[in-house]
């Protein structure tokens, strides 16, 4: 067993390519997506902390909910649910109107929106904050015609929940360890495994006193080792270049991630069951793994803003989950309890894949 | 003949797939020190033959006994105690000689001293003293065919199989490569050999020829020519065969 994994690890330092692939990427992959990608919005949810409950701020509403951008999720009542709602993860963004807002505008010409986002997606944060401002906007041009009177000012201050500076960082750190792990686990350990296929040292293997449960920790060690300095690596990076702070529990997201190495592991053995060559399985990898993830996990594009099917389709992507997972943990700091369904999912899909490879592992052995 | 220790005891082995029979009511022995050629035609089931031998899948119906241990039951002792070569070749070609002999028996469980000590006994007798520290894609695949065989050899198994082991390697180091065969076979180990050549199947001590599924003849190889009235082993396995 020790001998088998110290070979595994001589291969991986000897094979320059994946020690390319293991160690540049995290460089590539930060530099490439530092620069954001801006993208539109659709069906944001809200929320609206109405304290004046009056004409005008009823057909604000009125106008957001219809311009088509907004989905109405809730009304709430005071000041400390906000925080809720956000950790919840179900709105993009809450409205506040001050109270008596109608008088103050009609009467006074001055009246105050705050705007609260939750600025984990950065991208989105600024987008749905510019949406809301321009339809406010118009409203009150509207209303200046209608009534005709003196112009009004409605004041909107936006305030970023999360991630104040709007860093896009923010957004990608979370996205590219996802990428990674995904990548280095899966990829890897599938071609290393169909590696040995090819080249006939899978029968000596198989042919020695090991045992196929041996054969495969022996596998897919050194690539958790290394998929969990890549994190590491990550981590320092997005901590001491980009000052972006775990907000969470650092051993919970370590011990996350953990489990998300173990399903993807699950998954590059199943990939290395089911192809036959090195190609077929870097091709498997990088179709049925890399390009979902990238753009299906919610990495770039936010999912609320995709067609129904690919959000369909997003939902068995674990990437997915993972992703909302360590944002929790990072940028909200919030604990298990906010994201025990997502986490029960990829245990669910770990097992599941598990059960599947064994099962493919046998067949092809007969 | 009959006082030699049985080494593989097969009887009324039988291996299906579906409706498939790829294995016919096996039955033979092979003896300790034997050098045993297995030959037939591909597609004859030799293969699937050598997979249960090797532990690697469980019979059907019958029964085989291989280094003492039953394959069915055991296939875990059984593995522990035979080397296995395959005409792929089976050793790491990213990695030095002296690392493949030290992955090979670690997994065999040698303790390191042992390792090493065996490693330059090899080295020296196949004069590749040199050659230690060099990663294995620089050396030429006969060479390497040889590497091979010793490896297979590191932990003493009572049988080595040898599944076409001197495919496309040129005549001279075949030559070589028979002369280390009969030097292990001389040391006790059984040599259960698969290969399609004919001439090799003259140096064979005794030859058993299969045809679909079934084990046609079985015996010296002189007995085997006297049998069938031919000169060479190549006619006896096409009288077979067809």
């Amino acid at each position: 067993m020790k001998a088998f994994i110290k070979k595994e690890f001589l291969h991986i330092f000897r094979d320059y390519r994946s020690m390319v692939i293991l160690f540049g990427m995290p460089l590539v992959m930060v530099l490439l997506f530092g620069f954001a990608i801006t993208n539109d919005i659709t069906n944001a949810r809200i929320a609206v902390l109405d304290n004046s409950k009056d004409v005008v701020t009823r057909q604000i509403i009125q106008k957001l909910v219809s311009s088509g951008y907004f989905i109405l999720e809730n009304n709430i009542t005071n000041q400390n649910e906000i925080e809720n709602v956000f950790t919840r993860g179900k709105v993009k963004e809450v409205i506040v109107f001050e109270s008596d807002f109608a008088n103050k505008l009609i009467t006074g010409g001055n009246a105050n929106i705050q705007l609260i986002l939750d600025a984990s997606d950065p991208n989105t944060a600024n987008i749905v904050t510019s949406y809301t401002s321009g339809i406010i906007a118009s409203y009150s041009m509207e209303l200046m015609k209608q009534r005709s009177i003196a112009p009004v000012n409605i004041n909107i201050e936006s305030r970023m929940y999360y991630n104040p500076e709007l860093k896009s960082v923010y957004m990608f750190v979370p996205g590219i360890i996802t990428v990674l792990l995904m990548l280095v686990s899966a990829m890897m350990t599938s071609i290393s495994i169909t590696r040995e296929k090819e080249m006939g040292t899978m029968e000596a293997l198989l042919v020695s006193p090991l045992k196929p449960f041996q054969i495969i920790i022996g596998k897919v060690m050194p690539y958790m080792v290394l998929s969990f300095i890549n994190l590491v690596v990550i981590l320092i990076l997005a901590r001491f270049v980009f000052m972006m702070p775990v907000a969470g529990s650092l051993t919970l997201l370590l011990a996350e991630s953990l489990l998300f190495i173990l399903m993807s592991l699950a998954l590059g053995i199943l990939i290395s069951t089911i192809s036959r060559t090195q190609q077929q399985a870097m091709l498997l990898s990088m179709f049925a793994l890399m390009l979902p993830t990238i753009l299906l996990s919610g990495f770039i594009f936010p999912i609320e803003n995709m067609p129904a099917i690919l959000q369909y389709l997003s939902h068995i992507m674990p990437s997915k989950w993972f992703i909302i997972i360590v944002k929790n943990i990072m940028l909200k700091g919030t604990g298990i309890l906010y994201f025990w369904k997502e986490t029960l999912i990829i245990i669910v899909m770990t097992m599941f894949f598990i059960v599947m490879s064994i099962k493919k592992f046998k067949i092809r052995l007969d | 003949m009959n006082e030699r220790e049985k080494i593989i005891e097969v009887k009324e082995l039988v291996k299906k797939f579906g409706n498939f029979t790829a294995n016919n009511k096996l039955t033979f022995d092979v003896f300790k020190g034997e050098i045993f050629g297995f030959l037939g035609a591909n597609g004859a089931g030799k293969t699937t033959a050598i997979k249960i031998l090797c532990g690697l899948s469980a019979p059907t119906s019958g029964f085989a006994k291989v280094a003492g241990w039953d394959v069915g039951k055991y296939p875990n002792k059984v593995k522990s105690n035979i080397g296995y070569m395959s005409q792929k070749f089976s050793l790491y070609n990213d990695m030095t000689v002296k690392e493949n002999f030290r992955f090979y028996g670690g997994i065999y469980g040698l303790p390191g001293k042992e390792i090493s000590n065996k490693t330059s006994y090899y080295l020296e007798k196949l004069k590749m003293e040199h050659t230690q520290n060099v990663v294995l894609n620089e050396i030429p695949l006969g060479w390497k065919q040889k590497l091979a065989f010793s490896v297979a050899n590191i932990h003493d198994p009572k049988v080595v199989f040898l599944d076409e082991p001197t495919g496309g390697v040129d005549p001279v180091t075949r030559r070589q490569f028979w002369e280390m065969i009969y030097e292990t076979a001389d040391k006790g180990t059984t040599v259960f050999v698969t290969t399609h050549y004919m001439d090799e199947a003259e140096y064979c001590e005794r030859v058993s020829i299969m045809s679909e599924g079934i084990i046609e003849a079985l015996d010296t190889p002189a007995k085997l020519k006297e049998h069938y009235g031919v000169d060479t082993m190549n006619d006896v396995f096409i009288k077979i065969a067809r």
